[in-house]
């Protein structure tokens, strides 16, 4: 099977998807924010999620994460219907199957820069060595220098930081990916890395959900696009 | 894959008014749980109940032990379980002086539990203990002194030493980081973070401060007034509550 099979069952399959807030303190009201939401990525395809700010893009992407809780539908990653799985599942999903790079690197205190990389091919058993090679190289070609790799990115500027954990999201090979405005704020030469790291995703058979608000960068790394508007609830009349 | 420990409608009543009650999940190995509530939620009468310290009022606590299979701990005999409570068990108390021995050296404490397994040799003990005090940050020279010659935060971590110097299976955790400075807490939490990846451990974690399980717990059990009120994922219960009691526990946080 090649990445571009069209005959390729979908990695990420989502079907019919819909949200609600309930703000319990608030007079129990109920907003709904995302109504028949269907998309379906193949190995090897990036679909870009595009729609006006508040339109829910980033709404789709905690769902299919399992960081939202789906109110109905199905969210298939690799099989596994994250919309109904057990903790456990997701963890595991999140371990093996479906990384996400956010804007926002979360870190833990006193863990270096290089192990922060490193930890999610630690999670999957990769050899210390291996795994730390690999962070180093990520982090090299990120322009991170060298003499920062032994601290705590929590000093580090914003940009550092982004680029951190665009190293961190991209250490492990996972065969689906969700990218939050990955190279949002970044300079030429990283930015033309980063698109280069999704490049290679895609070739090597991942399935990527992304959200770009560089238009060019969209244009060179999106095979299709979503307007997530048409998710959008209809409004009672 | 077995569960470790599989808690069924515990219950405990304190006269009429509830401890808690209804409470059932599974705990898979490696996993981590943590327990949220405000004070007099119950969480802490639940973990003193799954951990033996308090006598249940109704349910099951079966765990998975090494040599029989699963078996009910509340209906064990009171040597077995003892036995579990120094092998496969720990219990990290919120207050460390409750958890070691004030009177015995540090060395003393953590080489105790290993003597209570059937540890004889006099140097392999205190090697095992001068390795555990490196782990959790206390200086090889301070094993000749007492708990109550050090700080809050080193008696924590002698606590968590002593626990789990016989490589237990279940670390049962109430309030952890509690009373502890800011710093000492963070340096704390990553050690803990530290170790349980490591040793692969399942621990339930009592807490009411959502920093804690935010970065220990993989999922969150929500307690109110005796009664679970909400499950699940961590970073779902945290960041998309559904239960009115979670969103306002979780909206009262302050953000720094």
């Amino acid at each position: 099977m090649t990445a571009s099979d069209p005959k390729s069952p979908p990695m990420i399959d989502i079907r019919d998807v819909s949200k609600s807030f309930t703000l319990h303190n608030q007079g129990s009201a109920t907003i709904p924010v995302m109504e028949a939401a269907s998309l379906a990525v193949a190995p090897g395809e990036c679909v870009g999620l595009v729609g006006a700010s508040g339109a829910g893009k980033s709404t789709l992407m905690r769902l299919i994460y399992g960081n939202y809780l789906a109110a109905s539908g199905q969210i298939l990653i690799g099989g596994l219907d994250v919309a109904r799985a057990e903790p456990r599942e997701i963890l595991e999903l999140r371990r093996k199957t479906l990384g996400y790079v956010s804007q926002f690197l979360r870190v833990v205190p006193r863990v270096s820069t290089l192990d922060v990389v490193a930890e999610p091919l630690l999670s999957v058993d990769t050899p210390a060595d291996q795994a730390r090679d690999r962070a180093a190289s990520l982090l090299a070609e990120l322009n991170i220098p060298e003499r920062l790799w032994a601290l705590s990115p929590t000093t580090f500027s914003g940009g550092e930081q982004q680029r951190v954990n665009i190293a961190r999201g991209f250490a492990y090979d996972y065969p689906a990916m969700l990218l939050d405005e990955p190279t949002a704020s970044l300079d030429a030469r990283n930015r033309a890395t980063v698109l280069g790291l999704i490049e290679a995703a895609k070739a090597r058979g991942a399935a990527i959900i992304g959200i770009f608000h560089d238009e060019a960068a969209r244009t060179q790394v999106c095979d299709r696009f979503i307007d997530v508007s048409a998710f959008s609830p209809r409004r009672a009349a | 894959m077995h569960p470790l420990l599989q808690v069924n409608n515990i219950r405990k009543m304190y006269g009429h008014r509830i401890g808690c009650t209804d409470v059932s999940f599974d705990l898979f190995p490696g996993e981590v749980m943590g327990i949220v509530g405000e004070s007099g939620s119950g969480k802490s009468t639940l973990l003193n109940c799954l951990a033996g310290h308090l006598e249940t009022d109704g349910g099951e606590v079966i765990f998975d032990t090494r040599d029989r299979g699963p078996v009910d701990t509340l209906t064990m005999s009171e040597p077995e379980r003892r036995m579990l409570g120094r092998t496969d068990w720990a219990f990290v108390h919120q207050h460390a002086r409750d958890g070691l021995r004030m009177s015995v050296s540090a060395g003393g404490n953590i080489g105790e539990r290993l003597m209570a397994v059937g540890g004889r040799h006099y140097g392999n003990i205190r090697a095992s203990a001068i390795d555990w005090l490196d782990r959790v940050e206390i200086e090889e020279n301070r094993v000749d002194d007492r708990p109550s010659a050090f700080s809050g935060g080193m008696q924590q971590r002698l606590q968590i030493a002593r626990n789990l110097v016989t490589g237990p299976r279940l670390v049962f955790m109430d309030e952890p980081t509690g009373g502890l400075d800011v710093s000492v807490q963070a340096r704390l939490l990553d050690l803990l973070r530290g170790l349980v990846r490591e040793m692969g451990l399942s621990a339930i974690i009592v807490t009411h401060d959502l920093a804690v399980v935010r970065l220990l717990a993989d999922r969150l059990m929500v307690m109110k007034s005796g009664h679970v009120v909400e499950t699940g994922l961590t970073d779902q219960v945290l960041d998309d509550p559904q239960h009115a009691y979670t969103q306002l526990l979780v909206s009262s946080v302050l953000q720094v």
